[in-house]
């Protein structure tokens, strides 16, 4: 692809992908604005989720996704975890000039196969190809709308002491693979993403446990920085239980060999949970009974500590404290 | 003489101020002793600024009482300054101490705990007086005081000795100037005091053979001449002793306390013991048998052996005296040392909660000499180790903390500041009145109760000092957890923040207690520590800087050499070996010339590949010029620690020991490993080289030199570069400037290495350095909050001129 110089014809041929790529999912793409029936829209809730997200990514595929997949989950994960149904998504991309047509052709078609699968439709969206070096590759930015279920009210304030905290499934697939990928890190392990749409999941749990105070995707940051949001937001201390937390044995391998803590790597399919202590039980159940479930744990609890404190009870007895990173994982021993 | 005596003769009145660590010391009755045998009329009282004496008499004898206060004030007294002034009351005849009119007198400073002294020694063990075998015995002169503080003013109701009102004979005692127990806060006796007893954790009851046994302190003995391990209420937290010549005991301590190959304390009832499994020179002796009693780190070369679990790998035996009466008494038919370790699992701090040591410590040992006073601060036992002709501390607390240090000229006019420290062996550091006060060691703040208590500690100590900070300063590390805090408290409490670089504050930490003056030429520092955040965002840990008090140029440091896992590397020093390999001579020519070693053998069993990807991808392989490190790699080198150190700093402690001191002392500098000093490329920074070094360590282990030479040469090629760096970078040799400095001062963790500490002192002197070292504060990060503290007075001094200036 070159930049400027196309014209129309580059135009076209960007829409034409990505157009023909959403064909038949997107009724208004001809207009300049998606619009949308509000009686339609009210018959699934009685408020709107609307949320953004940007994504850049390196390598654009990896095991177990590509940007577009990432692009497409990451926004209808931001509205299911707040207890949103996801409906509409729009998309804008950034390409920089001499992407393959044939790359970009693969991407959009994987964002369309994800729109699919979570149940969304892509109903707006541009592209624009910037100069080499403006841009690395592609980014994309997605948009999405939903609609809240009524009656419900999750916050990152509303979590309180005694209350248990849950994750679906065992973490940091996602950084891991995308470490494994960038740097060649020649392991053996062959780890994926976690990459998935939570909307489903997140409705099983809802049902099951109606008192849910919030749900939280451990993108960026890992659990660790969800765990931090959520004490500080909600002024608990958390406690978690390192015997407790779902780690799978090629992760924790690579984060042995990395010398990086499981608990701050990113994860794109895995949600922090916190319910009543009497709600856990059936929260448990009902994400285990999932695909993006499996491997779901209760891993630790909110308590009365230090507001904003999480801390994890070591496999050696200790206890650790889990802070908030500034910067990257920098080594603190003198 | 006559005149003047005769002028001396006239009677007259005078107010004298004594300022100092002069309060709950048994100053007030110290003065009143000697007024009154000197017939002076007056009064003494403590105030807000220490104690007020206010005589009448003869000047001549006015001036002995001064002159016998500063010549033996009470033993855990410290007088900063005596001033007298003409007093204008009138004074009744007679001398009488003054009662303290509460909430009027704010102590000045609050002492360390300090060990029993002689007469309440003799005391405990005399059968004809009330106290015999009394474990918590103590006076005015010796014994608990930051452990059993909860608040101000130092009063047994502030202390954890408040439930236990005293009896009739201690109350006679207390209320009498002429005892020595007068105002003695935690004075107590088996009638009214807190009281020992030997109890099982898990609550059973059980019975000793009362008729073979003095008391429950004595059967805990028994019991740990049998092979028991028996937890021990000490003074500042936990303990955990058994007989340490009994190997099985001590391995099963090790296994169950989950320590891997730190070494233990010990214990020994007197001189005579130590002497027999360690080397103790006099000043040693005297370090053992001071008021502070801290762990004193002995040579292992006594005619008998102890079992290798007690020290592995290193030899030198951390040996300390009983210094409360509960230890005199329990090991006083002890012929034998005992292992007296901190009680808590590893890594945790030293509990002193008897319900939580009920919980964590019952799997560890059966059995805990306890008893019911609380205690309400948390204090380590303090080490220290005889390096270059003084004892140096090296972990302050029990005996050291809160005693102040006082500030060079230059600083009095410093505001009070609080300093946040480093994160591990963490401190805080509190400047106030020209003197600092350095909080006791707390350790990895990264543990969460650690971190609990530090905090607390912060709480005490402003309250203790009535602390009001004008600023306050902290690490540049962004994720030390101390740093953070800091942040935070500036943000809430809206004071300014002086982010202090770490090396930076080593330096200053070693200037400062070396008296150097605020305005004092910049000299170079020379700080080797593990690692500290630069100012340049890397990492720094072998630095070469130009300083003082304010500011800081850096001259010169160690080769910058890839952490492949961040902090997985100083756990696995092979990562360094690996990373200093490839950097240096390359894989390729390594595996040519050295494929033949075992350690090439080893490396290769390593997932070498994934290690180079990381690097090269800079995954969390972060660059360090650190000399700890170059260590670690070394220790690799010779099998030392190669795929795992079980505590911070054990390789280096191993290779320290494993030192021929034979080659050390008579083999030439010839063959001392080369490290050159080239420029780097890009900042043209001078750096130690190890190349050069690296070929010829390997080059020995082909030759099959032994590792006790090649840990010499190593040692010995380090100090004679860093001795080169500094003449280099001195630039005495330039013509029309004069050299660039000529003191030089020695920080940061690695030179609580002996060999490496000493060598360089002594070459660093040949070449008529004047070199500044520490003793009082450790070297390593337990002296950093120190450094902060005196760097931000420094700012905060310029600041306060500047805006004098333009007013
Ligand atoms: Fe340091
Ligand atoms: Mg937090
Ligand atoms: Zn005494
Ligand atoms: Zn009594």
């Amino acid at each position: 692809l070159a930049h400027g110089g196309g014209g129309k014809a580059m135009k076209d041929l960007i829409d034409d992908v990505f157009i023909s790529a959403f064909a038949g999912a997107a009724p208004e793409v001809l207009e300049d604005q998606a619009r949308f029936n509000l009686a339609m829209l009210a018959t699934h809730g009685d408020r709107l989720a609307f949320t953004t997200d940007s994504f850049v990514v390196d390598p654009l595929f990896f095991p177990g996704g590509d940007i577009g997949k990432l692009a497409v989950y990451g926004t209808v994960n931001d509205l299911a975890v707040g207890g949103a149904k996801p409906l509409y998504l729009s998309c804008a991309v950034v390409i920089e000039e001499g992407m393959q047509v044939e790359v970009l052709r693969r991407i959009a078609l994987s964002m369309a196969q994800a729109a699919r699968e979570a149940g969304v439709t892509i109903v707006t969206g541009d592209t624009k190809v910037v100069q080499r070096g403006a841009c690395d590759k592609i980014f994309i930015t997605t948009t999405g709308i939903g609609v809240i279920r009524p009656g419900l009210e999750l916050g990152i304030d509303h979590v309180k002491p005694g209350d248990a905290i849950l994750v679906n499934g065992l973490l940091g697939d996602h950084g891991a693979a995308i470490l494994c990928a960038r740097g060649d890190m020649a392991l053996e392990a062959s780890i994926e993403s976690d990459c998935a749409p939570l909307h489903e999941l997140i409705e099983l749990l809802l049902d099951a446990a109606p008192g849910t105070r919030c749900i939280r995707d451990a993108t960026r940051g890992g659990i660790a920085t969800v765990l931090n949001e959520i004490a500080d937001a909600s002024a608990v201390s958390i406690e978690i239980n390192e015997a407790a937390t779902p780690l799978r044995d090629e992760v924790r391998g690579f984060c042995e060999i990395l010398g990086l803590d499981p608990l701050y790597l990113a994860n794109e399919g895995k949600i922090v949970i916190a319910v009543p202590a009497q709600e856990s039980e059936a929260a448990l159940a009902a994400l285990l009974a999932h695909p993006h479930g499996q491997g779901s744990a209760v891993i630790g609890h909110a308590g009365l500590g230090e507001p904003g404190r999480v801390t994890m009870q070591t496999l050696f007895g200790g206890r650790r404290i889990v802070d908030m990173l500034v910067g990257e994982q920098l080594p603190r021993i003198c | 003489m006559n005149t003047p005596l005769r002028m001396a003769d006239a009677t007259s009145s005078v107010e004298i101020r004594v300022r100092g660590r002069v309060q709950g010391v048994g100053f007030r009755p110290t003065v009143w002793r000697i007024a009154s045998r000197l017939s002076l009329d007056g009064d003494v009282l403590n105030d807000s600024q220490g104690v007020l004496i206010r005589v009448r008499g003869v000047a001549s004898t006015i001036a002995a009482l001064v002159e016998e206060l500063r010549a033996s004030p009470p033993p855990l007294a410290e007088i900063t300054a005596i001033e007298t002034r003409p007093c204008e009351g009138e004074l009744e005849s007679g001398f009488v101490i003054v009662d303290s009119e509460t909430g009027a007198h704010a102590r000045t400073e609050i002492s360390p705990d300090a060990a029993m002294c002689s007469v309440c020694a003799t005391e405990t063990l005399d059968p004809f007086v009330r106290r015999f075998r009394y474990p918590f015995t103590n006076c005015t002169h010796c014994g608990p005081r930051l452990s059993i503080v909860g608040g101000v003013p130092y009063d047994r109701a502030t202390t954890t000795m408040a439930p236990f009102p005293l009896c009739q004979a201690c109350g006679a005692e207390y209320r009498d100037p002429a005892d020595r127990r007068f105002h003695a806060e935690a004075t107590a006796c088996h009638v009214c005091g807190p009281a020992a007893r030997l109890i099982r954790f898990d609550g059973r009851a059980f019975s000793f053979e009362q008729h073979s046994m003095l008391d429950d302190v004595d059967a805990a003995l028994s019991l740990i001449q049998k092979g028991e391990i028996v937890a021990i209420k000490a003074l500042g937290g936990y303990q955990l002793a058994c007989d340490a010549t009994r190997p099985e005991a001590v391995a099963l301590l090790r296994q169950r306390k989950r320590r891997d190959a730190k070494p233990f304390a010990l214990m020994a009832r007197d001189l005579d013991v130590v002497r027999r499994y360690a080397m103790v020179s006099e000043a040693e002796a005297m370090a053992l048998e001071s008021r502070e009693a801290p762990i004193v780190l002995l040579a292992a070369t006594g005619p008998e052996d102890l079992p290798d679990e007690i020290a592995p790998g290193v030899k030198t035996l951390g040996f300390m005296l009983p210094s409360t009466p509960l230890h005199l008494l329990l090991l006083r038919r002890m012929g034998r040392p005992v292992v007296m370790t901190s009680g808590n699992l590893s890594d945790e701090p030293q509990l002193i909660d008897d319900v939580e040591a009920a919980a964590k410590l019952s799997a560890i040992a059966p059995f805990a000499l306890t008893h019911n006073r609380d205690i309400a601060n948390r204090i380590d036992d303090s080490l220290v180790r005889h390096m270059g002709g003084r004892l140096r501390v090296l972990r302050r607390a029990r005996g050291y903390a809160p005693a102040s240090i006082q500030l060079p000229p230059g600083f009095e006019p410093a505001p009070e500041i609080l300093a946040y420290g480093a994160e591990l062996k963490a401190t805080f550091c509190l400047i106030k009145d020209g003197r600092a006060v350095l909080s006791q060691h707390q350790g990895d703040l990264e543990d969460a109760l650690t971190y609990d208590d530090y905090r607390k500690n912060l709480v005490l100590y402003r309250g203790l000092f009535d602390h009001r900070p004008a600023a306050l300063a902290a690490d540049l590390h962004p994720e030390y957890l101390s740093a953070k805090l800091a942040r935070a408290t500036a943000r809430s409490e809206n004071l300014p923040l002086v982010e202090v670089q770490h090396h930076h504050a080593h330096a200053a930490a070693c200037l400062a207690e070396n008296g150097r003056p605020l305005n004092a030429d910049p000299a170079l520092a020379i700080v080797l520590d593990g690692l500290g955040y630069g100012s340049d965002g890397a990492i720094w840990g072998g630095e070469f800087l130009l300083a003082d008090y304010r500011r800081f140029e850096r001259l010169g440091t160690f080769k910058p050499v890839a952490m492949p896992g961040g902090a997985q590397a100083i756990r696995e020093p092979w990562r360094n070996l690996h990373a200093h390999v490839t950097a240096e001579m390359g894989w390729p020519a390594f595996a040519m010339n050295f494929g033949e070693l075992d350690l090439f053998a080893a490396l290769t069993a390593k997932p070498l590949a994934s290690v180079d990807a990381m690097i090269k991808a800079s995954v969390n392989s972060p660059s360090a010029s650190s000399c700890g490190r170059l260590f670690d790699a070394v220790a690799a080198a010779l099998g030392i620690c190669f795929d795992r150190q079980a505590y911070e700093g054990e390789a280096a402690a191993r290779l320290e020991a494993m030192v021929s001191a034979g080659t050390l002392e008579e083999e030439g500098d010839a063959l001392a490993y080369p490290l050159p000093i080239p420029n780097l490329q890009g900042s043209g920074l001078p750096y130690i080289e190890p190349l050069g070094m690296w070929n010829a360590v390997f080059g020995d282990l082909i030759l099959k030199t032994p590792a006790s030479v090649i840990a010499a040469r190593f040692h010995k090629g380090l100090a004679k570069s860093i001795a080169a760096m500094a003449l280099k970078l001195a630039r005495r040799d330039e013509e029309d400037a004069p050299a660039r400095f000529d003191t030089v001062a020695l920080s940061g963790g690695c030179f609580h290495n002996k060999v490496l500490f000493e060598q360089v002192v002594s070459r660093l002197e040949k070449l008529d350095f004047v070199v500044l070292t520490h003793s009082r504060v450790p070297a390593n990060d337990g002296g950093v909050a120190f450094g902060q503290a005196a760097i931000a007075a420094a700012h905060l001094i310029d600041a306060g001129r500047v805006r004098q200036k333009a007013s």
